[in-house]
């Protein structure tokens, strides 16, 4: 009866369907008044100023510079006349093209960089000429600018955020091409060192032409200024103990041992900073990685050495603190499987580590690992070491200090499981395991981490983290974890025969006799890594002055022999400039700025032939000393 | 029972499935678009924005038509009171629990996800509406018939006003769309027509003009339209009577407007009225959205190139007003594409309706058709100026996970009951 009126149905909604498109065809096509009416809305971002650095008597270590980026949005360019473009930014025109393609390539629509980091005389030259070229467009941008050429591991790098952690940010926040830190301090304090960009919202008409702000700026953030960081870095200090460093691999790292700042830390051989801030930052870094002496590596915070006889102290600690040895024990060389050197009667802990003596250490941690009811050997020694690795791990060994800067290496301290593991669970006994009475064997551990067991003698028993950064921003206050006290669990009387011996080291001991500073009480303790290639590395720890000590520093020089020869006389020529301000034994600071230590390192086989037996160069003026130095900028870009 | 399931397969109407596919997936990249800031990182298929949420939702509707093929066809029609009943209740609960959003209390929030009871208290009332009007003791052109199906309509309308979204209420005059097709005397759609253009005429004119046009529009009728032999004095005094009713409604329209309606509705009406009035003000959405719309030209800006439905330049752009992102990215093509889509879904369920062998799924069907048809015609019409705006979603592609399900059910128990139909009897 009504099916009739299905066709009503279909009438009515096709004919608003043909209404909607004939609406539809006169709003898009015929009239084109809306088109003239849009206003879109551009969104431009506010880059602040990253932070700046600065050492701890307020000299700048680093700062920004202005400088600008060219963009191009290929949708938009209309060129008449390539060549004069050329000219104007000065590249060739197979350049051009190349940017263009590769612009072209990202997005056509959307603008994507193509002259990056012109100087402000540069972009001078060419900002008038600019309005001429249609698609062309700038953003100004800075650059990271040093004061000095030194601090290059500990201070990082920025450079453009990689694909890889564009998509792995937890909190959408970087854009491509966005400056990020990317090692060191600028990463590890990137937050506070970014900033926080803020953005503008800006009205157009379809002709681009700025119509003011889209609803009075309500929708604006504010940019926030990065904040500088407040560095422990003595500037001065730092550059000395570079030149001192120079000609060698190595590194030095001085703490202040009642607050736990670092001084100075270098990783030698090292590069200018600056170079990682220029236009040509992939082909430096290249450049750099391809070095066979490894300027990229940090050694201050990454280099696992054995701690050699530095170790002995921890030794002797903790055995007078278990109570199997007193501070008057004395052993015979007898009985032990090493060798030892010359050295005087021994009349107890002071002496054996006044002269470093081996077979009295191998029985003192002989007696720790057996000092238990035990009478299976095998169980004996795991017990006994378990007791030993509790000791030990309380002065940081073994594990990451957390210092403020990323990627510490933890090292190595053997523990029971680490034995089981390897040889089998009671399959292994002290016999296996004696060479980690003297600092040898499995035990790893880096620079830092045994500055900071100086730091720690020196306190006499307690340290603090060691850190780099003293305040951010406005807080004077590093960070809280910074502050706390960390007991090694030995008593303090018990440092005083270690301190003692360490001071006689010096004095008449294990120590070459030039590394005595006139008038300062230096305590201090050699050390010689073992290692499968080539010479031994030379280590050596100290603190100064005895009493009320100022300054605690570890020196590892690699591949230089002797503990007491290299190393021990960095240390005394740093310490000396810190506590004094100058040095008087001019001679022997010459001396050892020039001793070349570089050539016994070993390369790997495809990098040989080695380095020739250079003889010692003159002396460098202290700033310019870094193993490669940033070239002049030029107008050509980076692809 | 494979072999039914496998039929089930075989005899769905494919051609709406395929056009469901191609709106669904055109909306989830105009979401995209619409939330798309080319200053941050935005990723379709995140969670954190709404283009990853609608995608959820989309996922989630296709394991809701995976239920709804599995469910036997009978269900519907006989739970149908059920359902409706449940969609009552859930009305019920939405005005005592329910979380204020943008002035609305229609949403019931679980967790970080909210759900709005009324979308789907359209498919209920379809579902009783269906089987009541085609009970064979049923006769919509009865006083009491008429009487007990407006009580199934304006049941749940009543409650979805008091949870102020009166635009997803007025949906359900659709359902006069249904009721016409199922024997409801002409004369009740006539009425509501009449009553539009008069609405509509007295925004424009005054009173006075009115009156004199009609008047002349009845001496024409009477004079020219009706046989002589009608011409009795009876016919004049009913043509007077209507005149004084049509005179009396005109007159309250000012009245309504003035002091019924509350001043957002007044003012969008008067917008309407007047397009260029106080452009900035409460005119903006209609204008940002012709203007968003009008800028697309023939091929539109590109995907994600455009810039007027972005920074919410457009309120609402990418649920109520999803319309302007494509208009303003894809252009007239696009624009007329989606008008085109929708058109023949809502055309192509017609056909499918009226070659049903029951009455409760030729009912159904038409009820599908005509709250497409609805939302088409108030959606669009808004956002290119036609239509007062009321904010009710563009089926398919609006975001929302509320009408994204709501729809999907509505259309696909549909499908399900045509897929159904070779095994039925006849019409009964």
């Amino acid at each position: 009866m009504s099916e009739s009126r299905k066709f009503y149905v279909y009438g009515l909604f096709v004919v608003v369907g043909m209404i909607f498109l004939f609406r539809l065809l006169y709003l898009q096509v015929l009239d084109n008044t809306y088109e003239t009416a849009s206003n879109s809305i551009r969104a431009i971002p506010d880059v602040p100023m990253r932070g700046q650095v600065y050492d701890r008597n307020g000299k700048l270590i680093v700062f920004n510079t202005l400088v600008y980026d060219l963009y191009v949005t290929p949708s938009k360019v209309k060129v008449a006349d390539t060549l004069a473009l050329c000219n104007l930014f000065k590249i060739t025109r197979p350049k051009f093209d190349s940017l263009m393609q590769a612009a072209r390539t990202f997005s056509y629509r959307k603008p994507s960089l193509f002259l990056r980091q012109l100087s402000k005389q540069e972009f001078a030259r060419i900002q008038d000429a600019l309005v001429d070229y249609p698609g062309f467009d700038y953003q100004k941008s800075s650059i990271r600018t040093y004061s000095a050429p030194t601090l290059a591991h500990a201070l990082g790098y920025v450079s453009e955020i990689s694909k890889k952690q564009l998509d792995e940010q937890d909190y959408p926040y970087y854009r491509q091409g966005d400056l990020v830190g990317q090692s060191g301090l600028e990463k590890f304090y990137e937050e506070q060192l970014r900033g926080r960009r803020g953005v503008r919202y800006v009205m157009q008409d379809v002709n681009g032409v700025a119509k003011g702000a889209w609803k009075d700026g309500e929708m604006d953030t504010v940019a926030m200024a990065g904040q500088n960081l407040y560095t422990s870095i003595d500037l001065d200090l730092q550059q000395y103990v570079d030149s001192l460093m120079q000609h060698k691999a190595g590194a030095v790292v001085a703490i202040e041992p009642s607050s736990g700042e670092v001084i100075a830390i270098t990783s030698a051989p090292s590069y200018d900073p600056a170079l990682f801030a220029t236009r040509d930052f992939s082909k430096n870094y290249t450049a750099l990685q391809k070095n066979p002496y490894r300027p990229l590596y940090n050694r201050a915070v990454m280099g696992s050495y054995r701690p050699g006889s530095t170790f002995k102290t921890v030794q002797a600690l903790v055995a007078m603190q278990e109570g199997v040895i007193g501070p008057g024990s004395v052993f015979s060389h007898a009985g032990a499987p090493m060798k030892c050197h010359p050295h005087g009667g021994l009349a107890g802990v002071n002496s054996a580590i006044q002269w470093s003596c081996n077979p009295y250490f191998y029985h003192v941690f002989r007696r720790m690992i057996y000092a238990n009811a035990e009478k299976n050997a095998f169980k004996a020694s795991s017990i006994g070491l378990k007791k030993w690795h509790e000791y030990t791990e309380k002065f940081g060994f073994g594990q990451k200090l957390g210092v403020d800067l990323p990627s510490e290496a933890k090292g190595v301290l053997p523990s029971v499981e680490y034995y089981d593991k390897r040889i089998g669970k009671n399959q292994w006994r002290f016999g296996q395991i004696y060479s980690l009475s003297i600092g040898e064997g499995e035990l790893l551990i880096t620079p830092l981490k045994l500055a900071n067991l100086a730091a720690t003698i020196a306190n006499r028993g307690w340290f603090k983290v060691p850190h780099l950064v003293k305040g951010v921003g406005k807080n004077n206050n590093p960070l809280p974890e910074y502050n706390e006290k960390h007991e090694t669990g030995v008593a303090r009387y018990y440092y005083e025969p270690v301190v003692n011996g360490m001071e006689m080291a010096v004095v008449r001991g294990t120590v070459a006799r030039g590394a005595m500073i006139p008038g300062i009480q230096m305590c201090g303790k050699t050390g010689t890594s073992q290692n499968k290639k080539g010479k031994d590395h030379s280590i050596f720890i100290a603190f100064a002055p005895k009493d009320n000590p100022k300054i605690a520093i570890a020196v590892f020089v690699e591949n230089a022999g002797f503990g007491g020869f290299a190393a021990a006389p960095v240390a005394s020529l740093a310490i000396e400039r810190y506590l004094n301000g100058h040095v008087q034994r001019k001679a022997y600071e010459a001396e050892w700025k020039n001793k070349n230590f570089l050539q016994n390192v070993i390369l790997p086989r495809s990098q040989q032939p080695k380095p020739k037996n250079v003889a010692p160069t003159p002396l460098k003026p202290e700033a310019t000393i870094v193993h490669q130095t940033a070239p002049k900028s030029t107008a050509v870009p980076a692809p | 029972m494979a072999r039914n399931e496998q039929n089930i397969i075989q005899n769905l109407d494919w051609l709406s499935v395929l056009i469901y596919t191609a709106c669904v997936s055109m909306g989830l990249f105009n979401v995209y678009a619409s939330v798309y800031d080319p200053e941050e990182q935005t990723k379709l298929f995140d969670l954190s924005n709404n283009a990853g949420r609608q995608f959820m939702f989309i996922g989630t509707s296709a394991l809701i038509v995976i239920a709804i093929l599995v469910i036997d066809h009978k269900f519907w029609e006989v739970f149908a009171p059920f359902i409706y009943g449940a969609c009552i209740l859930l009305l019920l609960v939405v005005l005592v629990v329910a979380t204020d959003i943008k002035g609305s209390k229609s949403w019931i929030k679980f967790g970080s996800f909210s759900l709005q009871p009324a979308e789907f208290a359209k498919t209920g009332t379809a579902l009783l509406l269906s089987q009541f009007i085609t009970q064979p003791h049923i006769n919509l052109s009865r006083w009491k018939d008429i009487a007990w199906t407006a009580g199934i309509i304006l049941l749940p309308m009543v409650l979805i006003v008091a949870s102020k979204e009166v635009g997803c209420a007025l949906v359900f005059v659709s359902f006069l769309i249904v009721l016409y097709r199922e024997g409801l005397p002409g004369i009740y759609p006539s009425i509501v027509l009449v009553a539009i253009v008069l609405f509509i005429l007295s925004l424009f004119f005054s009173p006075l003009y009115i009156s004199l046009g009609l008047s002349l529009f009845g001496l024409l009728v009477y004079y020219f339209i009706i046989p002589r032999y009608d011409r009795t004095k009876k016919t004049a005094i009913n043509l007077v009577v209507i005149f004084g009713l049509m005179m009396f409604f005109t007159t309250s329209v000012e009245f309504l407007v003035n002091n019924v309606l509350q001043t957002h509705h007044r003012n969008r009406i008067k917008v309407l009225v007047d397009p260029k009035l106080d452009p900035t003000g409460i005119g903006w959405n209609v204008t940002q959205s012709k203007i968003a719309i009008g800028s697309g030209r023939l091929w539109g800006k590109g995907f994600l190139d455009g810039t007027q439905t972005k920074f919410n330049f457009v309120p609402e752009q990418h649920s109520d007003f999803i319309f302007c992102t494509i208009g303003e990215e894809h252009g007239f093509i696009g624009s007329a594409a989606v008008v085109l889509l929708l058109l023949g879904l809502m055309c192509r369920v017609v056909f499918l309706a009226e070659r049903q062998r029951t009455r409760f799924a030729r009912a159904y069907g038409y009820c599908v058709a005509g709250i497409l048809f609805f939302h088409f015609l108030v959606n669009i019409g808004m956002t290119i100026g036609l239509m007062v705006v009321i904010g009710i979603p563009l089926p398919f592609f609006s975001y929302g996970g509320s009408s994204m399900w709501s729809f999907t059910i509505l259309l696909f128990i549909f499908l399900k009951l045509d897929a159904q139909r070779p095994y039925t009897l006849s019409r009964t």
